[in-house]
């Protein structure tokens, strides 16, 4: 059978209502030309035979192909369309709304296209899926286009869909020019994992099932579909086309060789070292390097892009950099730069490197990250050496490589590790009770120490089932006690500031549903790309607690220009123009309460956070969104 | 510096003799407070505390002069030796933070 794409819905227009057309452009926009479906185009016919009068315009269409569309996302399951509205995709639009009743995907009204991908991104974190963005043709996916590029740096499924008129003899004058393009995935084809432009909808079906599949796959990237204007808007005839079954991928393995050669070199090294990146793409993932650490008694850091690692395991050691100094076989999980991790980088006027390790350190990769690479965004890191690189998913692999160090271990060698154990739990002891003793230095300080502000937050949520749905990076890492998976959701990948206030919101959504209390450390900066996410979170009911770690600057860019000034030995006095939010101060409160969302603040008096905090958790456990401005020292 | 006084910090006159309280209007003027923060506590990823009991006074001259890790240099050309002098008697006089043990915060 085929489909009614642009050009064979008027093919078959133009046999059965020969006459409706005659005198008019063979390519006339469909609305314009009657719409004759093939069930009502005889009737239509037969009354012109009859009457000799020309047949009423079909103003009306029961099956646009949108309403396919709708079928095949709610077949693959997507809860949320998060989506600023276009003109270019009004009629998936209005067939989520009204044909699938804005039920599994509801649509989230997002106020950028930024916000909408990076809301994606933070939600498929906590749920381990995509959520769905729609976005208007050349103007949605340009605003869109930053926040990809992090959740593909991120590794992170994104599954957007964007409108677009392709037949150019189709399309209004002015507006709907300016707002298609011939090839949409040109814009976003080096950071996203698969683009396709479907032409019909049997098209749209399978590529659609193959887009998931792809971002799912490891490494996990966003996927672009782009729907067509014409093969949403024309009605169908005919019955549905199939929709294929999705079987997604199992993820790479490493394979018995590699893994019985990994398992030997860490059995026999005395000091072993973990390297975690973002191994746990599930709780299975957290499970898995529990069990290998534990049966190595081996330490690990935890680079903290997933939470890959209970905070408080005596085996956890990532504040000891001076580990891999000493280490005799280092394992990289899934690490972004494992050369950076392993080198001291200096950026003076000369820039320089030392190498950290041993020169006969042996040194094991593990990443899917040997599987999928692109040339022109430089996300992959410098190259670094090996001695066994599986191309292969940790969290999947780690299971074969814990049961073949088991294989290898004797009674023996028991006894030595659990010895190293001991002396590891130690270390971490020490590491705790030093960060707690550094957390204490400027304890009652205005502005408040973001020690301060992260026991006040910690205090407050230890007790309820919480997420911190931003990074774990600083003093929640040292002093929090992470355990479980959905407890902190990493960082934003391509560092493209902007992402954590639509990414938490979009945790904070996914985590919802489980009644879990979510909390993100809010920076200035980031909140003012797009605040627009706070009427989103408000408009939606999602609950977060945000509290704002308000610097009053892009204070790492302040850093950069004082770096730049001592250099050049001039202006050391003047790195904050250009780089300080400040005169006037942002009221975030004010500006919470603008988009109805309850704001509190500015707190200035470290005294008056912890109250703050829990008024805020009261209207958060409401079931609704909360702000905290609080004003902190820089870092 | 307009930004220093706006988080929080009072201007004061400069002194000839080591002088804490010019020493902490500088350490912000200067910048110090970007990686070292306000109250000299430090920050893990951006510079360690540096008091109270800095270290001694020859090496934190020697050390702001010529840094031989990350920290941006600071000559002479633009920080004078008297202006060090002051940073670093308010280094000396900052307090010393409660004990660990009587802030339950930081016992959970
Ligand atoms: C751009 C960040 C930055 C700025 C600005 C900065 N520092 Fe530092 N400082 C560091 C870092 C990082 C270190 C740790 C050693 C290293 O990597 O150089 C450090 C180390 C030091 C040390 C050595 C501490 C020790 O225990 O050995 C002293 C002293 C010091 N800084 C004083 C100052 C003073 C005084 C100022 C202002 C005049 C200042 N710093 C400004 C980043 C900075
Ligand atoms: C899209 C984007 N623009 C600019 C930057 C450069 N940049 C890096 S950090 C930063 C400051 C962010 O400010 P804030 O979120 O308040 O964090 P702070 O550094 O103050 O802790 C900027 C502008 C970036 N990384 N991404
Ligand atoms: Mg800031």
């Amino acid at each position: 059978m085929s489909w009614p794409n642009r050009r064979n819905f008027l093919k078959s227009a133009a046999a059965t209502g020969a006459a409706a057309l005659a005198g008019k452009p063979q390519l006339a926009r469909a609305q314009e030309a009657p719409r004759a479906s093939a069930a009502s185009a005889p009737s239509a016919r037969a009354r012109e035979a009859e009457t000799g009068a020309p047949p009423a315009e079909v103003l009306t269409a029961d099956r646009p192909g949108s309403d396919f569309m709708v079928d095949v996302l709610k077949r693959l399951g997507f809860e949320y369309v998060c989506s600023n509205p276009g003109s270019s995709f009004r009629g998936l639009h209005e067939s989520i709304v009204n044909y699938g009743g804005n039920r599994d995907p509801e649509f989230i009204t997002c106020c950028h296209e930024e916000s909408s991908v990076a809301m994606a991104h933070g939600y498929a974190k906590i749920e381990g899926k995509p959520a769905c963005v729609f976005a208007h043709g050349t103007v949605g996916l340009q605003h869109a286009a930053m926040a990809l590029y992090n959740a593909y740096c991120d590794r992170a499924p994104v599954y957007v869909i964007i409108g677009n008129l392709v037949d150019a003899a189709s399309r209004r004058p002015g507006v709907e020019w300016e707002h298609s393009v011939q090839d949409a995935g040109a814009m976003v084809r080096d950071f996203v994992k698969w683009d396709d432009l479907p032409a019909s909808l049997p098209h749209f079906g399978e590529s659609a099932v193959r887009a998931y599949k792809i971002a799912m796959t490891p490494p996990m990237m966003p996927v672009l579909l782009v729907a067509d204007g014409d093969l949403q808007e024309n009605p169908v005839a005919e019955a549905w086309p199939p929709i294929p079954k999705l079987t997604l991928a199992r993820a790479p393995q490493g394979d018995s060789g590699s893994v019985a050669e990994a398992a030997r070199l860490l059995v026999n090294a005395e000091n072993p070292v973990l390297l975690a990146g973002r191994v746990a793409r599930t709780p299975a993932g957290l499970k898995a390097l529990i069990e290998l650490a534990e049966t190595l008694a081996a330490p690990v850091i935890d680079q903290g892009e997933r939470m890959n690692f209970p905070s408080r395991h005596p085996l956890n050691l990532s504040s000891g950099r001076g580990l891999i100094a000493e280490a005799d076989v280092i394992v990289g999980l899934e690490l972004t730069d494992f050369w950076g991790t392993l080198h001291n980088y200096r950026d003076q006027l000369r820039r320089t490197s030392r190498r950290l390790t041993k020169p006969d350190t042996k040194l094991i990769s593990i990443t899917t990250g040997d599987l999928y690479l692109k040339s022109n965004y430089q996300d992959f890191e410098r190259f670094q050496e090996v001695d066994l690189a599986m191309a292969a998913d940790a969290e999947q692999t780690l299971p074969a490589l814990t049961e073949a160090v088991k294989r290898l271990l004797t009674a023996d060698r028991k006894r030595a590790l659990e010895e190293r154990g001991r002396k590891l739990a130690a270390a971490h002891q020490k590491a705790l009770e030093a960060a707690r003793v550094e957390a204490s230095y400027g304890w009652d300080a205005s502005p408040i120490s973001t020690a301060r502000l992260s026991m006040e937050l910690w205090a407050q949520i230890k007790g309820k089932d919480w997420s911190l749905v931003s990074g774990a990076g600083g003093w929640p890492a040292r002093l929090w006690e992470f355990d479980k998976h959905h407890q902190h959701i990493g960082s934003s990948g391509g560092a493209g500031v902007g992402y954590s206030a639509p990414a938490s919101l979009g945790a904070a959504l996914a985590n919802r549903k489980y009644g879990r209390v979510s909390v993100t450390i809010q920076n200035d900066g980031d909140l003012m790309y797009a605040p627009g996410v706070l009427w989103t979170a408000a408009h939606h009911k999602i609950p977060l607690l945000s509290v704002m770690h308000n610097n009053r600057a892009y204070h790492q860019e302040v850093m950069h220009i004082q770096r730049m000034a001592n250099r050049h030995q001039r202006g050391i006095e003047n790195a904050g123009i250009g780089t300080t939010l400040l005169d006037p101060s942002i009221d975030f409160a004010t500006v919470a309460r603008g988009m109805g969302v309850y704001g509190a603040g500015p707190i200035l008096e470290a005294r008056d956070l912890g109250p703050a905090i829990r008024r805020a958790l009261e209207v958060v456990e409401k079931g609704e969104p909360a702000l905290i401005d609080v004003v902190t020292q820089p870092r | 510096m307009r930004f220093a006084i706006l988080m929080g910090l009072a201007a004061t006159a400069w002194g000839e003799a080591p002088d804490a309280e010019n020493g902490r209007h500088l350490f912000a003027r200067y910048g110090c407070y970007q990686c070292h923060q306000l109250e000299a506590q430090g920050a893990a990823a951006t510079g360690p505390r540096l008091g109270p009991r800095p270290i001694p006074f020859a090496n934190f001259t020697k050390y702001v002069r010529r840094p031989t890790g990350q920290m941006p240099p600071y000559t002479a050309k633009v920080v004078k030796d008297s202006e060090l002098a002051d940073i670093y008697a308010f280094l000396e006089s900052l307090p010393a933070p409660p004990p660990v043990k009587d802030i339950p915060l930081l016992n959970q």
